[in-house]
C-alpha cells in the first residue's frame, strides 16, 4: 500500500480539472447500453420521417411543392427541422434524471468531487459527453434523411452542427436546473410543459408565420426556433448571413449562460 | 485537549501552497485544526474545535449522530469550506490546494458513491482515472485492491448485486486506489452485520500496520476501541474529551461497572437504597449502572442491603460509559 514518510511529489491537478476523465466515465457507462441505444437512435428518425415526411407530406402537398414551404416538398421542409428538434429531445433526456441521480441516487458526482476532479471538470466533462451523444444522434438522423432523399442541398450536412448546438442550448440550462433537484417529479413537467410544446410550435412542423402574431415573439426567444431555422436554412440553401449570426448568437447565449449556471448549482450541491 | 500541548513550531510557513512534496509542517501533524468551525446559516455544526493527527496514527471521532463528526470529516476532505478557524491537511490549506490534498487522501464517505451501472472492477478503474492514473496502472491497482478486500471473484459483477458489506469493502478498495497517505472513513461499518464489520476491521487494521494514517468517525464504542490509537469524543459540535480509549476509560470511568436490572416498576420505587454502593450511579430507563473498581464487591453489598435485582452483570468499563459520563446520554439512542 503506502508508507508514511514517503515524500511523494505532489501531483499538480490536471489543467482540465478532470473533464476528460468524467467524459471517459460517461463513455464507460454508455458502453454497457450502446446496442439498444443505437437501435433507437436510427429507429426514431425512420419513424418520424416516414410518418410525417412521407405520410403527412404527401397529404399536405400532394406531390406539388408549396410556395409557403420555400417551394420544396413538405418532407424536405420538415426533415432539417426535425433534425434540430431531435437535438433538444436528446439533450433533455440526457440532462435530467441522470444529473439528479449523480447527486441524489448513486451520488457519483460526490464520489468524483472527493478526488482531484473539480466542479468545472464535472460540468464540462458532462457537457462534453452530451455533445458527443448529440453528435451521434444527429449524424444517425442525417443518414436517415439522406437515405429518404430529404436533404435539400450539400450544406444540409451542417444541420448536424445546428442540431448539436440546439441540444446544448437545452442541455446546459437543464443540467444546471437538475443539479439542484431533490426529487424527479419536476422532470416530467419539463417535458410536458417545455419540450413538447417547443417541439410542436417552434417551426419544426410548420413555419411560425402560421402562429398568431402575439405568440410569435415567444418562439423567437426559444433556442428551438433558432436551431430549426438554422438547420432548415442550411438544408434548403436559404440561410442569409445575418440570420445565421442571430441564430448562432442566441444558441450560444443559452449555452454560455446555462453552463455558467451549472457551475454555480453543481458547486452549491457538492461543496457545502 | 490538545491545546494544552504545544505543537512543535513548523520550520516552514503554515501553508506552503506552492511547495511540492510533504511540507515540514506535515511531518509534525498530518491534520491540524485550531478553532475549526462550520456553520450552516445559523446552525453551528462544528464549534471551534482543536485537534492534531500525527502521521501513522489511527484517530477517531466518537459521538452520537449530529455531533459534528461528518461536517469535520468533510472539511478535512476539502469538500466543505470551513467557516472559521484554521485547518491544515498534509501541511496544505484546503481552501487553496483542494485538488492537491484530495490527490493524496482516500475517502470512505458515510453513504456509498459507487456507480451501480458499472462493474466492481470498472468502478475501481474509473476512480483511478480520476487521480490521473494511466488505464494500465489503474487496472493493475484494481486487481491488487480486489484481492485485498476479497472481491476478486466479484470483479465482473455489477455493484447492484453486492451485499452491503461487499459494497463497503469496494468503497474502501476504491479509496485506496491513489495509495493515499491519509484515509478518511466516515462511519465505515454503520449498518453492517457483525461478520462484515469484523472483516472490515481486519482490513483497516492491516492498512494501519502498513503505515496508513486513519481518521474515522463512529458511534460504535467497540469500533473505536478496536481501531483508534487516540480519539476525541464529540458532542453538540464540541470536543468534550480526548485521549486513548484506555486513558479515557481510566479518566472518566471506573475499572468495572455493575449493571442491575429490576422487575418492572421496582426501579422507580428505589430511593436511597443504592447510595454509597459505588463511586457513581447512573439510572437508565431499564437498569441502574453502578461504577465501582470492584464490581463483585458492589454486587455483594447491594445484596446485603436486601436489593433483589432480576439480573446482575459485572463488566469492564467501556467508551460507552465514558460517553454517558461526559454527556449524560448514551451513544446510540
Amino acid at each position: 500500500m503506502t508508507a508514511v514518510a514517503r515524500p511523494l511529489p505532489a501531483r499538480r491537478p490536471s489543467m482540465t480539472g478532470g473533464a476528460r476523465q468524467v467524459f471517459e466515465y460517461k463513455a464507460m457507462v454508455y458502453r454497457r447500453v450502446w446496442r439498444g441505444s443505437v437501435f433507437s437512435t436510427f429507429l426514431s428518425p425512420v419513424l418520424f420521417l416516414a410518418a410525417m415526411g412521407i405520410g403527412l407530406g404527401s397529404f399536405v402537398d400532394g406531390g406539388n411543392a408549396i410556395a409557403s414551404l420555400g417551394g420544396v416538398p413538405y418532407a424536405v421542409f420538415l426533415a432539417p427541422g426535425l433534425l434540430a428538434a431531435q437535438g433538444m429531445q436528446t439533450a433533455a433526456s440526457e440532462s435530467t434524471w441522470t444529473i439528479m441521480g449523480g447527486f441524489v441516487w448513486d451520488r457519483t458526482f460526490h464520489g468524483m468531487y472527493a478526488t482531484p476532479v473539480s466542479v468545472a471538470g464535472i460540468v464540462f466533462g458532462q457537457l462534453a459527453w452530451v455533445t458527443a451523444r448529440l453528435t451521434m444522434v444527429a449524424t444517425a438522423f442525417f443518414v436517415v434523411m439522406l437515405a429518404f432523399g430529404f436533404v435539400g442541398s450539400p450544406f444540409g450536412v451542417f444541420g448536424i452542427v445546428a442540431s448539436v448546438l440546439t441540444g446544448l442550448a437545452f442541455a446546459a440550462p437543464i443540467t444546471a436546473f437538475a443539479a439542484g433537484q431533490k426529487n424527479d417529479s419536476v422532470f416530467s413537467m419539463i417535458f410536458r410543459f417545455f419540450i413538447t410544446p417547443l417541439f410542436l410550435f417552434s417551426g419544426t412542423f410548420f413555419p411560425i408565420e402560421q402562429l398568431p402574431l402575439i405568440i410569435r415573439p415567444i418562439a423567437w426567444l426559444t433556442p428551438t426556433f433558432h436551431g430549426v431555422a438554422l438547420a432548415r436554412g442550411l438544408s434548403l440553401g436559404t440561410l442569409d448571413p445575418l440570420g445565421a449570426v442571430v441564430h448562432l448568437g442566441v444558441l450560444g447565449l443559452y449555452i454560455v449562460i446555462g453552463a455558467a449556471c451549472a457551475l454555480i448549482t453543481f458547486r452549491r450541491s457538492l461543496s457545502r | 485537549m490538545t491545546t494544552a500541548q504545544p505543537i512543535a513550531a513548523p520550520a516552514s510557513p503554515e501553508f506552503a501552497p506552492d511547495r511540492p512534496g510533504v511540507p515540514e509542517a506535515a511531518r509534525e501533524s498530518l491534520i491540524r485544526a485550531r478553532g475549526l468551525t462550520k456553520k450552516f446559516a445559523e446552525f453551528v455544526a462544528v464549534d471551534a474545535i482543536d485537534f492534531d493527527v500525527a502521521p501513522g496514527e489511527s484517530f477517531g471521532f466518537l459521538g452520537p449522530n449530529g455531533a459534528g463528526k461528518t461536517s469535520t470529516m468533510r472539511m478535512i476532505g476539502c469538500v466543505s469550506p470551513i467557516t472559521g478557524g484554521v485547518l491544515s491537511v498534509l501541511g496544505m490549506n484546503p481552501a487553496h490546494d483542494a485538488a492537491l490534498i484530495k490527490g493524496r487522501i482516500g475517502v470512505v464517505p458515510q453513504q456509498d458513491t459507487l456507480d451501480m451501472e458499472l462493474t466492481v472492477r470498472e468502478n475501481l478503474i474509473i476512480y483511478g482515472r480520476y487521480f490521473d492514473l494511466s488505464r494500465r496502472e489503474a487496472g493493475r491497482r484494481a486487481d491488487d485492491l480486489l484481492e485485498f478486500v476479497q472481491l476478486t471473484d466479484r470483479a465482473k459483477s455489477t455493484v447492484e448485486s453486492l451485499s452491503g458489506g461487499m459494497k463497503r469493502r469496494l468503497t474502501i478498495a476504491r479509496s485506496l486506489v491513489n495509495e493515499p497517505d491519509l484515509l478518511l472513513l466516515d462511519e465505515p461499518t454503520t449498518g453492517l452485520d457483525p461478520q462484515a464489520r469484523h472483516l472490515l476491521w481486519d482490513r483497516l487494521y492491516r492498512l494501519k500496520q502498513q503505515g496508513v494514517t486513519l481518521v474515522l468517525t463512529t458511534h460504535y464504542m467497540d469500533e473505536a476501541e478496536q481501531l483508534c490509537d487516540r480519539l476525541v469524543v464529540m458532542d453538540k459540535a464540541h470536543i468534550v474529551a480526548e485521549g486513548s480509549p484506555r486513558e479515557l476509560i481510566d479518566q472518566y470511568s471506573t475499572k468495572e461497572v455493575l449493571e442491575l436490572r429490576f422487575p418492572v416498576g421496582v426501579l422507580e420505587t428505589l430511593g436511597t437504597e443504592l447510595d454509597g454502593l459505588a463511586e457513581r450511579i447512573e439510572r437508565l430507563p431499564d437498569r441502574v449502572l453502578l461504577y465501582a473498581d470492584d464490581g463483585e464487591a458492589a454486587a455483594a453489598a447491594a445484596h446485603a442491603r436486601g436489593l433483589r435485582p432480576e439480573t446482575v452483570l459485572v463488566r469492564r468499563s467501556s467508551l460507552e460509559d465514558v460517553f454517558l459520563r461526559l454527556t449524560g446520554r448514551s451513544l446510540i439512542e
